[in-house]
């Protein structure tokens, strides 16, 4: 239950403002978020329109009908009317025009966002869901990464979205980012695809939307559109192997004579595991545990000790190390940059 | 409020309704016939999507006989509603032994149909429930047909002992007519079974 | 012109006199009964049960979801929570209540003496309730993937392949899939047994197009419901064998397919949403006329309208499915198809304010529930509408959006539509009328927790907030609305607490109702309150739709306007 008055009504007050919400609808960054927002328009017109005049004949309806006991017939059943043919068809072929419009509209919306040509100047970014994280690949550069996604920013006049191809590792999962595109899901043994062309640099936030387990709540997503300069040089230094720092050859040999190698990849040396997030370039991120824990290293420490102390349900299994293994062990991985 | 209930007594001509028994069954089997058809469904839906093991054209045996056993118990289950509703008793019991032996030759085919997948002589790889889609599919479909033939062997057997004991009369009739229409459900699934896995699906 | 045809009637004048059982003979009674009276209520006293059980598992997760990154309750628990909340709301509460009203209300209403097939009757009543004990035997049984109570986790439409033993080793599924399994063989044979009730026990003179609109609608939901169940049947026992004999229905390594679980669940998904708004358009359809005074306008279009949604239905399932890469066209019929049945839903919302427009409306509790449904059920219509448009639902989809829509019509619309039935039809049943004051004060709390909670909820959701999720980081700008959304839920709780207490004081302290307190016109008025065993001391014989209406207005009956 929530902790203290103070920090509660601190956090009521600066959150409160959800106006600004960093996943809303309702400041599309992207071309396909815009073009939803732009149909939301019409939808919400035709519909807030219906709920006016029909809601307003209700209500008028209940006032000017009331039952008045004290009236001279009050007693009196009113003129019983069985029904009409033309005000049936009347409000039937009405909606029917409505339908149709309204079909015909959303019809256009769908096949230009699913059929969008792709351009030449496209990144490819496979995308694979897991239990609890997200796995990136690029594969025109050679690039394999996990949870946080580095994206170019395109410029609409000369486009430079980033397609994504996705599949599921193990249960369904879904990509959601609000501002950017609407949700698409990630499933086992089958291939989707969407595409993303954020107009502005900056963070986008938002996280995985189909229930996938116990720790459902805890895969966010996190997508830096990057200035070309950014991305290039994003680019450049993940496509280097692990840094092979002198501080952490101790703890490095803790990493790889324990079963962390079988479950994670740092490129360059023997860790070659793929059931586990990548880690060449872990301490390059902001956060980690699917932008569930913010990466410093005390959180690091805590996470190998007991990764259930951030994420209850989580695949990876407490590592069981004494405390000077642990420390040497995070000193190794706050040098992977 | 009135303190005493008023009940209408209009005048009304000649009523009558469907008789419940039919209705219910007929219920009953659209019910069923909807379980059939996901069955049906999800075997076409994996058609050919194997990703290993023996395929359909490999290990299966058209069942003519059996399935013309079958559909005739249709034909036998028939007429032995029509001798029950004349009143010939040694006739019903005839037909519904008939019916009841068809039925039994069907259910026998189908055990020794699937000894010979699950512990082949000839060379061909075995063929399970988790052998592959193929086998999933086959065996789950036509399991659930074979359950319900089944069932309803169960019942008419007992239809056969009460005629043989001299329970049945003809005014049983819709009764047992409502269990024949049962069988001729089972049946015309396995119509569709057939076509689907053995013509089709091969 | 008006004809001076008397009507003929019968006056019942039996007496009933009972004689003071013991306890044992009460429950012996109870329990080996298959009078359909009975039967309906101990459907209905059974789902209220659940309803309070299934309520005090969302209050659970509305305190978890009040704050970000709260820890009133485990992720765990709060996975099982919301599993068990859905599973049970719509199997153990939905279902059962309103079989449990169609099974109390449409003998009577068509002047038959009991169910087509009592046995069978009392049957699916014990099967289901024995369903609904075995779901929640899950909170103590075996052990689950994490240790002690293995409730299910996966969601009310356990997608595969979360429910593949891999995933969800332990029994937790097997308990959801068994109940709700055994609770489909209950709805079968009661909607069977309703078919065939309405199909062959109408009484004389009650042609089709004479039965209510409530029978019609009875007629409609039961048949739907065989079409539905059994996809749903199909895919569990598919399930059962994925997981026990090894089979590869929806297992990925074998090329098995999870989005074939999503197309049957779905198939049957849909089309069950429809047979639970169903009976609360029958209620409706009952109750509006009646505190209008006036008759129902356009009977034969409301027929048409009804099984018109019943065939619609049958083809929008994959709008659950709009996110899983159906492609353009398989988007694009879908949205249309969803379009199309927002047009016979539109007729029965248009046809019930014509029966209110020109009538004298009397602002009972019932009445004024039926109001509330009539707003709610436009609204959640509209707000499904919107979700229909497939790129809306891109985004809109899987969010608190889609939660607050669909509790919309199945609190705004279904349960605010039972509580008007109760309203109306609690005289018929105890023979005496629940406290119209009490009502009022359960009327004005619940309307108020209800918009404040399910209004709101829509934002979140165009805020980018999932479904499903144990908690939210502080930083999404969720708070302020969730915490007033939980506020909400507790002050629905408080109604519903004053809703129970009415049903008991009233019981006891109540007045009397007598057979026809509200001045109605279908035949379950024309008896005793509650009715004796054998309903009708004659057989009734009809001539019009509204049968009391003929006797009370001999001047001007119905049947010459039909």
């Amino acid at each position: 239950m929530p902790i203290h008055p103070v920090s509660s009504g601190l956090a009521f007050a600066v959150t409160s403002d959800f106006l600004q919400s960093p996943t809303t609808t309702f400041a599309p960054a992207g071309t396909p978020a815009h073009s939803v927002v732009g149909l939301s328009w019409l939808v919400y017109g035709i519909t807030g329109g219906i709920f006016l005049v029909v809601g307003g004949l209700l209500v008028y309806a209940l006032f000017r009908f009331r039952h008045r006991p004290s009236s001279p017939n009050a007693d009196q059943e009113p003129a019983q009317v069985y029904g009409s043919n033309q005000i049936e068809l009347s409000w039937t072929v009405i909606p029917v025009l409505i339908t149709v419009m309204l079909f015909l509209a959303t019809a256009r919306v769908i096949f230009s966002t699913e059929h969008a040509g792709k351009p030449p100047e496209a990144l490819d970014v496979t995308v694979i869901g897991h239990q609890f994280w997200w796995e990136y690949r690029y594969p025109q550069l050679g690039i394999v990464t996990a949870n946080e996604l580095h994206v170019p920013v395109s410029d609409p006049k000369h486009p430079t979205p980033t397609y994504l191809t996705m599949s599921s590792a193990d249960t369904d999962h879904s990509f959601w980012i609000p501002r950017l595109a609407g949700k698409m899901d990630l499933i086992p043994n089958k291939v989707n695809t969407m595409w993303i062309d954020p107009e502005v640099a900056g963070l986008y936030l938002g996280q995985c939307a189909q229930y996938c387990g116990t720790q459902h709540a805890k895969m966010l997503l996190r997508v830096y559109a990057d200035t070309p300069e950014q991305f290039a040089a994003w680019v450049a230094h993940q496509q280097q192997t692990a840094s092979q720092s002198p501080d952490a050859v101790e703890g490095k040999a803790v990493f790889e004579h324990n079963a962390c190698i079988s479950c994670h990849t740092v490129a360059g040396t023997v860790a070659n595991g793929r059931f586990g997030p990548d880690l060449t370039h872990l301490a390059s991120r902001d956060t980690f545990a699917s932008g569930a824990v913010p990466l410093t290293r005390e959180n690091l420490r805590t996470f190998v000790d007991d990764p259930s102390h951030f994420k209850p349900g989580v695949l990876m299994p407490p590592m069981h190390l004494n405390q000077h293994d642990l420390d040497l062990v995070t000193s190794y991985l706050v040098t992977l940059k | 409020m009135s303190e005493a209930a008023v009940i209408p007594q209009a005048q009304v001509g000649e009523w009558k309704l469907p008789s419940k028994g039919v209705v219910g069954m007929a219920c009953l089997i659209i019910a069923e016939a909807a379980i059939f058809i996901i069955f049906v469904v999800a075997y076409l839906y994996y058609v050919g999507k194997s990703l290993s093991g023996p395929t359909p054209k490999e290990v299966l045996e058209i069942p003519i006989l059996t399935s013309i056993c079958l559909l005739s118990s249709s034909i036998t289950v028939h007429y032995a509603v029509s001798s029950l509703h004349k009143g010939v008793r040694a006739a019903t019991s005839l037909w519904l032994a008939l019916t009841v032996l068809l039925g039994g030759i069907f259910l026998a085919g189908t055990g020794m149909e699937w000894y010979k997948l699950i512990d082949p002589n000839d060379g061909h790889a075995p063929l399970t429930i988790r052998t592959n889609l193929f086998g999933t599919t086959f065996y789950s479909l036509v399991g659930l047909h074979a359950s319900h033939v089944i069932i309803g062997l169960i019942m008419l057997t007992l239809a056969l002992i009460f005629s043989l004991t001299g329970k049945l009369n003809s005014m049983h009739t819709e009764k047992l007519e409502v269990l024949s229409l049962y069988w001729h459900f089972v049946d015309a699934v396995w119509i569709i079974v057939f076509l689907v896995v053995y013509v089709f699906g091969r | 012109m008006a004809t001076q045809t008397p009507v003929p009637a019968a006056v019942d004048q039996t007496t009933e006199t009972a004689p003071r059982r013991l306890v044992f003979e009460v429950l012996q009674d109870w329990i080996s009964t298959t009078d359909h009276k009975k039967i309906g209520m101990l459907y209905i006293g059974y789902s209220l049960i659940f309803l309070v059980i299934a309520g005090f598992e969302a209050m659970l997760m509305r305190i978890q979801l009040a704050f970000p990154n709260n820890h009133a309750v485990s992720p765990q628990a709060f996975n099982r929570l919301f599993t068990m909340h859905g599973t049970t709301m719509v199997f153990f509460v939905g279902m059962p209540i309103l079989f449990g009203f169609g099974n109390y209300l449409v003998p009577l209403m068509i002047g038959a003496r009991d169910m087509a097939f009592p046995r069978l009757n009392a049957f699916s009543f014990w099967i289901s309730a024995f369903g609904g004990l075995l779901l929640y035997f899950s909170y103590i049984g075996g052990d689950g993937m994490y240790g002690a109570g293995s409730a299910p986790d996966v969601g009310w439409w356990a997608y595969a392949p979360l429910t593949a033993h891999a995933f969800s080793p332990g029994h937790s599924t097997d308990y959801w899939t068994l109940a709700v399994f055994l609770s489909g063989i209950g709805s079968v044979g009661t909607a069977l047994n309703i078919v065939t009730t309405i199909i062959s026990m109408r009484c004389p003179g009650m042609k089709m197009n004479r039965m209510p609109l409530l029978v019609w609608l009875y007629l409609s939901m039961s048949l739907l419901t065989f079409v539905a169940v059994g996809p749903l049947t199909a895919a569990q026992i598919m399930l059962m064998l994925d997981r026990y004999l090894g089979s590869h229905f929806f297992d990925a390594q074998a090329g098995g397919s999870a989005v074939l679980w999503m197309h049957f669940f779905w198939i049957f998904g849909h089309p069950e949403v429809y047979v639970l708004v169903m009976p609360a358009f029958g209620f409706a359809s009952e109750i509006i006329p009646v505190f209008s005074r006036k008759a129902i306008f356009g009977y034969t279009a409301m027929v048409a309208a009804s099984i018109g949604i019943c065939f619609v239905s049958l083809s929008v399932w994959a709008h659950h499915m709009f996110t899983v890469g159906l492609g353009p066209a398989g988007n694009a019929f879908f949205t249309l198809s969803t379009m199309a049945i927002g047009v016979p839903t539109g007729i029965k919302i248009f046809n019930w304010l014509a029966t209110i427009w020109g009538g004298k409306v009397h602002f009972t509790t019932a009445m004024l529930f039926a109001v509330a449904f009539l707003f709610q059920f436009m609204l959640a219509g509209l707000t499904g509408i919107m979700l229909s448009v497939a790129p809306l639902d891109w985004q809109l989809g899987g969010s608190y959006f889609v939660v607050a829509h669909f509790h919309f019509v199945l609190v705004g619309a279904i349960l605010f539509m039972l509580f008007a039935a109760f309203y109306y039809w609690y005289p018929k049943m105890t023979g005496r009328l629940l406290s119209e004051k009490i009502g009022k004060w359960h009327f004005w709390i619940f309307l108020i927790g209800f918009h404040l909670c399910f209004d709101l909820m829509h934002i979140p959701g165009m805020l980018g907030m999932p479904r499903r999720i144990y908690t939210y980081e502080a930083d999404r700008g969720w708070f302020l609305l969730n915490f007033l959304v939980s506020t909400g839920a507790g002050i629905q709780t408080i109604g519903t607490l004053i809703f129970v207490f009415n049903m008991v004081w009233s019981y006891f302290k109540g007045e009397v109702a007598g057979p026809d307190p509200w001045d109605a016109w279908t035949l379950e008025w024309a008896t005793a309150s509650p009715p004796p065993a054998y309903n009708f001391a004659t057989t009734p014989s009809v001539a019009s739709r509204r049968p009391l209406w003929d006797l009370k207005h001999p001047e001007d009956t119905d049947g010459q306007y039909e």
